[in-house]
């Protein structure tokens, strides 16, 4: 994997997830929670291990397993281990990065707060899970 | 004709070449030869051990305690605890050194007293250093790695880059460049009656800030993110150099802590003026300032090694490591010292490790150079047998004392495997390690920061393939081994 071309804030200014943030929340953004890299074949969430938090993927690509079996990609864009926290259970998959993963992360405590100061970007959340619902309701229809 | 060069380890073939003398190399190097790595050659560009501590602080004390009294003997592994800036060594002669240099004006010692004390255990610990040999450049060959140096090219299998988190960095901001960094603050006497602005807010720029507070007539420090204090087991400011928050929140001092994106910096014939925009508040500010000074951080001195192929992290301030300090992208590579922050561990509930500092990275360093010994070059650690009545006493005696698990929580554990009838010391790894492994039967104990904070020991089991996760009781005092934990510890194993 090359080294990414923008730096960090830059980075999350490209995403969806952000899209509506102004720079000096970026700034925030970027100043509050950090970036780290996985190593291809690491586990970053961990099925029933507890304090997972929530990431973002900024480069690479993750898969989702559970009990061995792939069941999902994730790429640059997309998020994961809200689902842990927002039901207040522990991981029921594990997140594995399948290349070198390059991810932000908001720890668990962190998140709602996070949130709830920023409302554009939970509804953007909001509008990527209806559509993940809506998606998972036609595979079993 | 010259003089000959009678330094150690001349240019040429080993087995590990470990780059650095400051804690992290000292630490690693002294590990390394007691795991039974025999070919390993230490090259530093300093004239002498020491590393960061040669300079750094500049003003204040460490922050890290060295309790000279302490209710166990010095030298002892429980003595660690109480002791966060010696080395650890394997013999009573070679722990618990720094202690004899302080004054105890302080139970934190000053710069030159840590300095002091990496001297002494580089001296009884037989480490052997190539002082004044410059790494300059990296490549690959058939065998491993190529390490050109002032003194010519070192070839070995496996390199621990001990370097530390030592280059000045400057943040991005247009005109912060004409602003001088951290690194080259001047006595605090010729601020006197200075207003000064420092762009930062962790522990160097409060650092400065306290040192600068009876001669600076107004400090200001700035930037994006609040200050975060909530849960000061989650923050990674030192209360030591709070002062000048404390009196930013009192108000009326000349101390103000801003939270502020920096838009600009432009320097004047008088002195800087500098632009900037609210984060937590609506608003502008436009302040005029005698001084300017970026306490924005490091980054690590990694030279030619992104080009190897070593991803970084942190704005490409630091290289991205796994569970071992290994490079994610460049096996064989390793980091030893202050860089091995960057390797994160589980950061369960946001809570990062001490592996940036010489309480968390001189274990670390105790654990790299044992996984080193066994994955590259086949020397198996020893693993002490322990019946079956031995297990939980065993196990509540970590939770109780271990230093390794108390200083890095939630990062380093102890791990007991099933094995046959019976059990082994399975010793300390990292938790990250432990839990995404496969293998048999084996149980490991961590201390831990619960979401609220408080210091929690955990019990982890992996039978037939899957991995459990128990909390034990907290305890006002921190006793993890009384009666009620060793009833819950037993009902697990059974």
């Amino acid at each position: 994997m090359e080294a990414p071309a923008d730096n960090y804030v830059d980075a999350l200014a490209r995403l969806a997830l952000f899209a509506d943030l102004t720079h000096p929340q970026l700034e925030v953004l970027a100043h509050s929670f950090d970036e780290e890299v996985f190593a291809a074949g690491q586990r970053v969430i961990r099925q029933d291990v507890s304090g997972g938090g929530f990431y973002v993927i900024l480069d690479g690509e993750a898969h989702v397993v559970i009990d061995g079996t792939e069941r999902s990609r994730l790429l640059r864009g997309d998020f994961f281990g809200e689902i842990s926290l927002l039901t207040d259970a522990r991981p029921t998959a594990d997140v594995i990065a399948a290349t070198v993963l390059r991810c932000l992360i908001i720890p668990d405590t962190e998140l709602k707060p996070f949130l709830l100061k920023q409302p554009t970007v939970m509804y953007r959340m909001l509008q990527i899970e209806a559509r993940r619902l809506r998606a998972a309701n036609a595979w079993d229809g | 004709m010259g003089r000959v060069d009678e330094r150690a380890f001349p240019p040429g073939e080993y087995d590990v070449v470990v780059v650095g003398s400051g804690p992290g190399g000292l630490q690693t190097a002294y590990s390394l030869a007691h795991a039974g790595i025999t070919r390993c050659a230490v090259l530093s560009r300093d004239p002498a051990p020491g590393g960061m501590f040669r300079r750094w602080p500049v003003y204040q004390r460490l922050i890290s305690w060295t309790k000279p009294d302490a209710p166990v003997a010095p030298g002892t592994r429980e003595y660690e605890w109480y002791d966060h800036n010696s080395l650890v060594g394997d013999e009573p002669g070679h722990q618990a050194l720094v202690r004899g240099f302080m004054d105890r004006a302080f139970d934190v010692p000053a710069r030159h007293e840590m300095e002091a004390g990496l001297a002494e255990f580089a001296a009884r610990g037989d480490v052997r250093v190539r002082y004044e040999c410059e790494w300059l450049t990296t490549s690959r060959d058939e065998a491993g790695f190529v390490l050109g140096t002032s003194d010519g090219d070192y070839r070995c299998k496996v390199c621990v880059f001990a370097i530390g988190v030592t280059e000045p960095w400057t943040a991005p901001i247009p005109g912060l460049d004409a602003a001088p960094h951290y690194a080259a603050t001047r006595a605090p006497e010729q601020y006197e009656g200075k207003s000064v602005f420092i762009v930062g807010k962790r522990n160097s720029a409060f650092e400065l800030a306290q040192g600068l507070l009876p001669w600076a007539s107004r400090i200001v420090l700035a930037s994006p993110r609040p200050l975060q204090t909530a849960v000061l087991a989650f923050s990674p400011l030192s209360i030591r150099y709070l002062s000048p928050y404390m009196q930013h929140i009192r108000g009326g001092s000349g101390s103000f802590v801003v939270d502020a994106a920096i838009d600009g910096v432009d320097r004047n014939a008088d002195g800087y003026r500098i632009r900037a925009s609210g984060t937590t508040w609506e608003g502008e500010l436009e302040l005029e300032s005698d001084e300017v000074i970026a306490a924005t951080g490091f980054r690590a001195p990694v030279r030619d090694l992104p080009a190897l192929g070593v991803a970084m992290v942190n704005d490409g301030r630091m290289p991205a490591q796994t569970p071992y300090w290994e490079s994610v992208s460049v096996p064989g590579i390793y980091f030893a010292g202050n860089v091995m922050g960057a390797s994160a561990g589980l950061r369960k509930h946001g809570a990062t490790s001490s592996a940036g500092s010489v309480n968390g990275f001189r274990y670390n360093a105790r654990v790299l150079a044992q996984h080193i010994a066994e994955k590259h070059f086949g020397i198996a650690r020893e693993r002490p047998r322990l019946s079956r009545d031995e297990v939980v006493p065993f196990l509540l005696g970590e939770l109780a004392r271990a230093p390794e698990l108390w200083v890095q929580k939630g990062y380093l554990t102890r791990v007991v495997e099933a094995d046959g009838g019976g059990y082994r010391d399975g010793g300390v790894v990292p938790l990250a390690d432990y839990v995404d492994r496969d293998g048999g039967d084996s149980f490991a104990v961590a201390v831990e920061y619960a979401a609220d904070g408080a210091v929690t020991p955990v019990v982890y089991a992996r039978r037939g393939g899957r991995l459990s996760e128990h909390a034990l009781p907290t305890h006002a005092m921190h006793r993890f081994d009384t009666d009620e934990h060793r009833q819950e510890l037993e009902a697990l194993l059974s």
